[in-house]
């Protein structure tokens, strides 16, 4: 038997490692010390939890009477240990984003359960009087919960490609929404006011419609704005925990959940600044279209696009001295980093200046690049945020765009009718010579076209990213 | 209203006030445009081209007397074809526009005041942001930039870029250039542009950047001492900086083939800075234009107009570069008048306005009397924040930054108020452990945003997977909820809940460990 206070005194220590590890991970040297700490709290916050649970601290009653119960909890745990592993040890850096949204559906899905079943039969004893406040708080678990959950889940198909990336957009599809609000609002009259715990259905129901809330908010959104759905599900899923742990007086998960919550939040609001998009106007949706002939099209003059051999590439790379890579989407779906990594340790053994530059909203993830980078073992020195880079491209001899698009277009500066006026962006054309390396002249995911193909130091070098890097490497060292 | 064009009195003055095109800008402008019979002549512009752009061609008198406003480039000075003074071909209360050099030329002031006429000088134009298109100091400065390096390159007996040929290996030449203003910089451009390697000195820090930028090594001494001046112009060093100076400039001229020396003090004598010594140490061959050389020069030896040799050193003192590419600078000069004159109001709302501070820079004489030097005290505000504007941005971005942050924790304020409202509502009065649970709500959103907005960005995806999995806390709500047996709703989904919470923390800390691995490298 272990007293109670040590209970209440892991779930602190365990607070306060959680915070560590968000600390930690300011910078690359301290990020994985940061992870242990989350681990360690983790498992010191689940250890405490059993000794609760199962009847070892005093001042508690054992809650894991039943022995079927007992067994069917360790076979959860593990089970869940083993495809979480699994899941986690199979994954592809370039589906990190898949991986990322599926795992905050799992959140989501469990806030929704936890909800439901502390409604049905709460295990911390509801105060006299406090019975309406409990069930707000049972309802905006389970409201959170399910948005979060059906939400992170289209986004999951979103990003694997199994769903067009297009922007679903519903006539009246704000009505719509509203409506559904709307409809939630006045289910939650009944479920608060009900005497003991009999509304369950108004709970149900509640949560169906949630679901479709969640469903439709993202199936709103189009591709383009990935990196701030993914990040703002991120900040859902933290809510929904600190709604539990209000539900559940429990303030570990509260303290968590808010950490989680906050974090999301930042995340989401520094996407939304990348793009210079406000949130709102993110999460009403309907911009950002799948490519191709969709977008609002703009059709001007553009001229002609120059293009380059790669043997002309490898020539420009070997007088340039000082180098600048952006890599964008292309790069990730065409999996380059790894020859890319190759060419730039060549490129750097040669004496030249070789550096990333990288686009807070390059990829479908915040810092999605980085880790792909990082994955292909380029020393993170050498790769930049956009902010301290882009006073350095007009000093550069050449810029290499891999699969990037809308991060490079000029016309987010130059021309105030762009869709995507105003968005900070890499300002590539100032260097000396631009090589776009890209599959096609399509557009990139705010379907608009760029000028920057049709500037004069901008060379067009077509094909699969992967590919071509393969040649520009078999060029360079020939 | 009329504008004359005048034909330059200085016998080697190749420039004039408004090229051809600058004349077809005046007299969409609204203004009648007057050109002397020959004013374009040695800039390559004929009596023709003036007629083809609109304007009308005139003799000297008609030019001078006949029109509201004259513009040129030179101060007025005695024309030798016509034994008159150019101040006295001026009508009578008439305006002139063109360099004056009000400080040094008192005399040619009284002279105009006696004409009662209305003077602006060019070389008066505040340094201002606004003013810039009009400075012709600085579009001049830039062509003489420009044009010492190519006049360096005439006397200089070899490639400025590095050659490997067939017959053998030529080294680049190494230029240096003292003085980074916009001289300095133009000339650092056409060296760099000849393929020369390149080094700049300059007394004012915050150049360096600027010097970077157009790919020059940017030199500095020892002493540390910010020569920076107002209106972008340097101020008069100290004695022990001069002597760092001489000794930096004596120890880089063994190496140096070609210096382009630029640095001028508003009002002063040309600070002597390449030594005697200094010019004895370059190589034989060598050479060195001074841009100074009107006021004195900044080489030991360098006579105004004329190239001499020093120790086997050429040293061009030409103080006509910009007249030696009249087309360009007679082009360039004209756009700043005719950005005066848009300025002012155009032809239609002409008006000398005391008020528009650029004007009232310029301003030397109205209808005759005295007006220079403006006061001061209107100027300093703006001067501070010419040109190098540049590096004021990333201070600002830096501010706004922390702006933001400041703004979050009165948010969460907010909203932990809201949440203690909801409480309120929901009882008679919200019970003490619900308010306990707000505080620890709102305090933990507050570390947690400022924990987060320290996060590298380059780590925002292992913050994503790290953050998911802790989030996976939610298993300890599942848990609580496995009281009853297993045939029991709510156990069930308590049990499902911690079996998806249990995938999400072995899955987000696992994933977070890999990813991390890989930055180790």
């Amino acid at each position: 038997m272990i007293p109670a206070g040590a209970i209440a005194a892991s779930y602190l220590v365990a607070a306060v490692l959680f915070i560590l590890s968000l600390g930690g991970l300011s910078n690359q040297k301290s990020a994985r010390r940061g992870n242990f700490y989350g681990i360690v709290g983790m498992l010191l916050a689940v250890g405490a939890t059993t000794l609760l649970i199962t009847g070892n601290a005093t001042g508690f009653d054992s809650l894991l009477e039943d022995d079927a119960t007992r067994n069917a909890f360790a076979g959860a745990i593990g089970v869940g240990a083993l495809i979480g592993g699994v899941m986690a040890a199979r994954v592809g850096m370039t589906s990190m984003p898949e991986l990322v949204a599926i795992l905050h559906s799992f959140v989501g899905l469990a806030a929704v359960l936890v909800g439901i079943s502390t409604y049905l039969a709460p295990a911390i004893p509801v105060t006299e009087g406090g019975e309406v406040v409990h069930n707000i708080e049972i309802y905006l678990d389970v409201f959170i919960g399910a948005i979060t959950f059906t939400g992170s889940i289209l986004a999951f198909l979103k990003l694997r490609g199994s769903v067009s990336g297009k922007p679903l957009t519903l006539p009246g599809r704000h009505f719509l929404n509203l409506l559904m609000v709307s409809a939630c609002v006045y289910l939650s009259i009944d479920f608060v006011t009900a005497e003991g715990h009999t509304a369950v259905e108004s709970l149900l129901w509640m949560t169906l419609i949630a679901c479709v809330i969640g469903f439709h908010m993202v199936a709103a959104i189009g591709g383009a704005d990935m990196p701030v759905v993914v990040s703002m599900l991120n900040s859902y899923s933290g809510w929904a925990a600190a709604a539990a742990g209000f539900m559940l007086k429990n303030d570990l998960l509260i303290v968590t959940g808010a950490l989680v919550g906050s974090s999301g939040a930042i995340l989401s609001y520094i996407m939304c600044r990348a793009m210079n998009r406000s949130f709102v106007s993110v999460i009403l949706g309907g911009f950002g279209t799948d490519g191709g002939g969709g977008g609002p099209a703009i059709t001007r003059e553009q001229g002609e696009v120059q293009t380059f051999e790669v043997s002309e590439t490898v020539e420009s790379l070997k007088e340039a001295s000082d180098i600048v890579i952006v890599p964008g989407y292309g790069m990730a779906v065409a999996q380059a980093q790894h020859s890319l990594s190759q060419v730039v340790d060549f490129l750097k053994e040669k004496g030249k200046t070789v550096r990333f530059a990288i686009h807070p909203v390059a990829g479908r993830l915040p810092g999605h690049m980085n880790v792909l980078l990082a994955e292909a073992n380029v020393d993170y020195n050498i790769v930049l945020e956009m902010d301290e880079i882009n006073d350095d491209l007009p000093k550069a001899d050449l810029v290499l765009v891999i699969g990037a698009n809308d991060i490079v277009n000029p016309d987010a500066l130059e021309d105030p009718a762009s869709p995507i006026a105003g968005m900070p962006v890499l300002e590539v054309w100032k260097s000396e010579t631009v090589v776009v390396m890209k599959r096609s002249m399509g557009t990139g995911y705010a379907g608009v076209q760029n000028p920057l193909f049709f500037k004069e130091n901008t060379r067009m070098l077509f094909g699969d990213a992967k590919v071509v890097v393969d040649q520009l490497l078999t060029g360079l060292r020939s | 209203m009329k504008i004359g064009v005048v034909k330059e009195a200085w016998p080697d003055e190749c420039r004039v006030a408004a090229s051809p095109k600058n004349v077809q800008r005046l007299i969409k402008q609204g203004f009648a445009v007057f050109v002397e019979s020959g004013a374009g002549v040695n800039a390559s512009f004929t009596d023709q081209a003036y007629v083809d752009a609109g304007a009308t061609i005139s003799d000297v008198k008609s030019a001078w007397a006949d029109v509201d406003i004259v513009i040129k480039v030179r101060a007025p000075m005695e024309r030798k074809d016509l034994n008159l003074h150019e101040a006295d071909l001026l009508k009578e209360g008439a305006t002139l526009i063109s360099f004056i050099w009000p400080g040094q030329e008192k005399e040619l002031v009284e002279k105009l005041s006696a004409r009662k006429a209305t003077v602006l000088a060019m070389d008066c134009i505040p340094r201002i942001s606004r003013a810039q298109k009009m400075d012709a100091l600085s579009s001049m400065a830039n062509i003489a930039g420009y044009r010492a390096v190519l006049e360096a390159a005439n006397e200089f007996g070899s490639f400025f870029t590095g050659q490997m040929t067939a017959a053998g290996k030529v080294p680049p030449a190494r230029v240096m250039v003292v003085g980074a203003g916009v001289a300095g910089l133009a000339a650092i451009g056409a060296a760099r542009g000849l393929g020369a390697i390149v080094r700049a000195f300059d007394t004012r820090p915050a150049v360096e950047e600027q010097v970077q930028s157009m790919g020059a090594e940017f030199l500095t001494v020892e002493i540390e001492e910010d020569g920076t001046g107002s209106g972008g112009y340097a101020k008069e060093m100290s004695q022990a900086f001069i002597d760092a100076e001489h000794a930096l400039f004596e120890e880089q001229a063994s190496e140096i083939d070609i210096i382009v020396t630029t640095a001028l003090i508003p009002g002063r004598p040309a600070p002597l800075l390449i030594t005697e010594q200094a010019v004895k140490n370059m190589k034989q061959g060598s050479v060195i234009v001074d841009l100074a050389a009107e006021r004195g020069g900044n080489t030991a030896g360098a006579v105004a107009d004329k190239v001499i040799e020093s120790h086997g050193v050429k040293i061009v003192g030409y103080t006509d570069l910009p007249s030696r590419m009249a087309n360009v600078s007679s082009d360039l000069y004209g756009n700043n008048i005719c950005h005066l004159l848009d300025d002012m109001g155009k032809a239609a709302d002409y008006r000398v306005d005391e008020e528009d501070e650029v004007v009232r820079g310029a301003l030397v004489l109205r209808e005759g009397e005295m007006k220079w030097p403006a006061p001061v005290k209107k100027l300093a505000e703006e001067i501070k924040k010419e040109e190098p504007s540049s590096e004021v941005v990333p201070a600002i971005a830096g501010d706004k930054k922390s702006e933001e942050k400041d703004r979050g924790p009165w948010v969460m304020l907010l909203i932990g108020a809201a949440l203690i409202a909801v409480g309120w509502t929901g009882s008679e009065s919200p019970e003490p452990s619900f308010l306990q649970q707000v505080t620890v709500f709102v305090l933990s959103c507050f570390i947690g945003y400022q924990v987060v907005w320290n996060v590298s960005a380059s780590l925002h995806t292992p913050l994503m997977s790290v953050t998911n999995a802790i989030s996976g806390i939610i298993i300890v709500g599942g848990m609580l909820q496995l009281g009853g047996p297993l045939d029991e709703p709510a156990t069930i989904l308590g049990l499902v809940a911690v079996l998806f919470a249990t995938i999400n923390i072995a899955g987000g800390f696992l994933v977070t460990q890999r990813m991390l691995k890989m930055f180790q490298g």
